[in-house]
């Protein structure tokens, strides 16, 4: 619940600071895809610990020095907000002031995203498949479990007659926002990342909801694992059509007769591929988990 | 001058915050929490750097010219999601640990280990 309440404050922290795609990521992660991670990893290892801490006094002495040594480190610092940080003066300027007419998209943080930088951004779709990876290998490894018995631990919310109507009414407009922030992305705050969460947080709803056996039986594992997989080859099969019009790898100005034309295209191409691995891959992880947590349930 | 810190210093506390729940914390569940707190101090570091006063979120419109940086924002932006990914295998790493040794706690654990 406090993480919860944690995600939700950095979002509107962020808001402040005019970060509204950082903030809307943030908000759905945050508050929503996290504190639902952490319930049920914490129903798993149990909620008890051992109250005895080992040297509190050292640590603590530990992280005042290096608090301390940190904050002498930020007299040096720029003021904050101040426009001539060297933060503001490299590349920065560049993007604010070239890539509304070379991309052609008022969405800055967009155009930064998909284009100028699509090799990190590709880079980081691939560390979240990489990550997906090795929890369905630990946790799915080994017995593979039935879904034979239906009845589980986060199934519990089933009686709860206004929670499950209210969601009724809900999940419909949470995907269809999903899809909107998805298309949307390239005129207002939103994108791959944010529309994958978000979509990913309506599933995980219902799951919490309907039970488990529901969801899945309604959105497949198996097909997930594709979708997952799919999603980092579109980005990269862009690239390498990219390639074969003659451009850089991940240049999309080709793509099309005008340039302009060209990487909006890409941009969408490979937004919809960042959406759907991420929408994919966390789904596969709440499943892994709740899956995890309720066969041990059915074991005990 | 110095009330024009004011970002670096929460953003410092936030982070020895996190820093002492791992150093303090033996139950593993706690200490990736802590990490989490840590995590989002740098996010919140970045952001704030590229906070420009006056500036509006680079979204093109009409009648603004100032606009924040957008550069951090996309890295942290990609960071949120790569950081729940990898913190979810953290906590599979974790449940995985739970079911072999019985136990979440460093102390136990390694005791245990120290007895094969």
């Amino acid at each position: 619940m406090l993480a919860g309440i944690y995600g939700l404050l950095s979002a509107s922290f962020f808001v402040s600071m005019d970060a509204v795609d950082v903030a809307f990521t943030e908000a759905a992660v945050g508050a929503g895809v996290f504190p639902l991670l952490m319930l049920t990893a914490l129903t798993v290892t149990g909620r008890y610990e051992q109250t005895a801490h080992r040297r509190p006094r050292a640590a603590f002495f530990l992280v005042l020095v290096t608090g301390a040594l940190l904050i002498l480190g930020t007299l040096d610092m720029p003021p904050f907000g101040s426009p001539d940080a060297p933060a503001h003066t490299h590349v920065a300027a560049r993007y604010i002031q070239v890539s509304p007419t070379e991309i052609g998209i008022p969405n800055m943080v967009t155009s930064v995203l998909a284009d100028y930088r699509a090799f990190d951004t590709l880079g980081e779709v691939v560390v979240v498949f990489t990550a997906v990876v090795g929890v369905l290998i630990l946790l799915t490894s080994g017995e593979q479990r039935q879904q034979s018995s239906p009845a589980n631990a986060v199934e519990t919310m089933r009686s709860h007659m206004i929670l499950r109507v209210v969601s009724k009414m809900l999940i419909p407009l949470m995907l269809l926002f999903a899809l909107y922030v998805q298309f949307h992305g390239d005129y207002g705050p939103g994108g791959g990342f944010q529309a994958g969460v978000i979509f990913a947080a309506a599933i995980i709803l219902y799951a919490m909801l309907f039970g488990l056996a529901k969801a899945q039986a309604a959105i497949k594992p198996s097909i997930l694992r594709l979708l997952a997989a799919f999603g980092v080859l579109l980005y990269g099969g862009v690239g390498v059509v990219s390639f074969l019009t003659g451009a850089n790898y991940l240049d999309y100005s080709r793509l099309a007769a005008d340039p302009v034309v060209g990487r909006h295209i890409g941009i969408l191409a490979i937004e919809l591929g960042v959406g759907i691995t991420v929408a994919a891959a966390m789904i596969l992880i709440f499943y892994a988990f709740a899956g995890y947590a309720t066969g041990r349930a059915e074991a005990e | 001058m110095l009330p024009e810190l004011y970002n670096y210093w929460v953003v410092i506390v936030l982070m020895m915050i996190g820093f002492y729940i791992v150093i303090v914390q033996g139950n593993l569940i706690k200490k990736l929490i802590g990490l989490n707190i840590f995590q989002t101090s740098v996010f919140i570091f970045y952001i704030s750097v590229g906070k420009v006063a006056g500036g509006s979120a680079p979204i093109l419109a009409e009648g603004v010219s100032v606009y924040s940086n957008p550069l951090p924002h996309v890295l942290i932006l990609t960071a949120i999601v790569v950081g729940i990914a990898t913190m979810a295998l953290a906590l599979a790493l974790v449940v995985r640990i739970k079911n072999a040794y019985g136990t979440v706690e460093e102390e136990e654990l390694q005791e245990r280990d120290l007895r094969c």
